[in-house]
């Protein structure tokens, strides 16, 4: 392993991690998103299907959140673009 | 770039235009500038055709456009968030959307095919318009001392707490909203141009390559293409409703 680290140039070395550390990046940055989305979006559904007449207040305040939480999700992306070599 | 051996672009060249017109001056105009000024053209004779003065009171063409967009602006987002009283922003709250869904939608229409709101510029100037507006709601409605004390110190903390609770909401009010505000829009823009450029070259390369495959990641470009349009009407529509949401609670104070 040393010695392969060895052999490559070391702009390339620093290349590649870089974009390891994006890929890494924006995986675990989507992660939490992730569940939150799911999180809204479930109850959001389940409290719609018990209260229908209620159903357009739901799914504006489901929309607010999401784009709360998808920010966070977003900034990751960002940061995704910028690290890449 | 290149993955499995596809040579990709380097991704500045899906987003960097070269000047069309007035090189080197301050009025430059490339491609995303172009498509701002469609935009807003498009959204000033839809609003112009439709309130000019007419007999008949069916609407059609874009007066039913227009009437619609309008009543949708009004029941789904000034009705859910600020209330009656948020009547008066509806000529903004209705111009930011039918301005950002245009200049959005312009990512899937063939030969453009470009989202101007994938440039940060427009994006950070929309936010901080709605920055000033809030602010500038806030203080009409509560004055200055008001407003700065509903925002910063939101009632029914524990009185110690305000050590924490107070930077946090300087912070998240006054820096993080526009903030966050432009960079949803602009990254949603350019995570779509960036798919939808993926799977175009994906398919035209596969194609050169041998036709069967090349169905396979034509097949995803063209439900990407319809989910773009889901992403533009959305993102429109999410900024509208967090324009409205600020501007609702900066005119009434919490309690």
């Amino acid at each position: 392993m040393l010695s392969l680290l060895a052999q490559t140039a070391p702009g390339e070395l620093v290349d590649g991690l870089q974009a390891i550390g994006a890929g890494l990046g924006y995986g675990l940055a989507a992660i939490g998103p992730g569940f939150g989305i799911g999180t809204v979006v479930g109850s959001a559904i389940s409290s719609m299907a018990r209260q229908p007449e209620s159903a357009g207040m739901v799914r504006t305040t489901m929309f607010l959140g999401i784009a709360f939480i998808e920010a966070l999700a977003l900034i990751g992306f960002v940061v995704f673009i910028l690290l890449l070599p | 770039m290149s993955i499995l051996a596809l040579e990709l672009p380097p991704v500045s060249h899906l987003f960097d235009w070269p000047t069309i017109w007035f090189d080197g001056t301050f009025f430059a105009i490339n491609k995303t500038v172009l498509v701002y000024l469609a935009a807003t053209a498009v959204t000033m004779v839809l609003f112009g055709l439709a309130g000019r003065p007419r007999e008949s009171l069916v609407p059609a063409g874009a007066q039913h456009v227009a009437e619609s967009g309008v009543n949708f602006i009004e029941s789904s987002v000034v009705m859910q968030t600020i209330g009656p009283e948020g009547r008066k922003f509806m000529p903004l709250l209705t111009t930011i959307f039918f301005f950002i869904l245009f200049s959005n939608i312009t990512g899937i229409i063939p030969i453009v095919q470009f989202p101007a709101n994938s440039r940060m510029a427009m994006p950070v100037a929309l936010s901080l318009l709605v920055w000033v507006v809030y602010n500038v709601v806030g203080v009409k409605s509560q004055g200055v001392g008001g407003y700065l004390k509903s925002s910063l110190f939101p009632p029914g903390v524990p009185k110690f707490l305000y050590v924490i609770v107070t930077p946090i909401e300087l912070v998240s009010t006054f820096v993080v909203r526009p903030f966050s505000l432009a960079i949803r829009l602009w990254a949603n823009m350019v995570a779509g141009h960036l798919l939808l450029a993926t799977f175009a070259i994906l398919s035209a390369t596969l194609w050169d390559f041998f036709y069967v495959p090349a169905a396979l990641p034509f097949v995803m470009l063209l439900f990407l293409t319809v989910f773009e349009i889901l992403v533009a009407f959305l993102q429109a529509f999410i900024f509208t409703v967090l324009t409205a949401v600020y501007i609702g609670g900066s005119m009434h104070a919490e309690h």
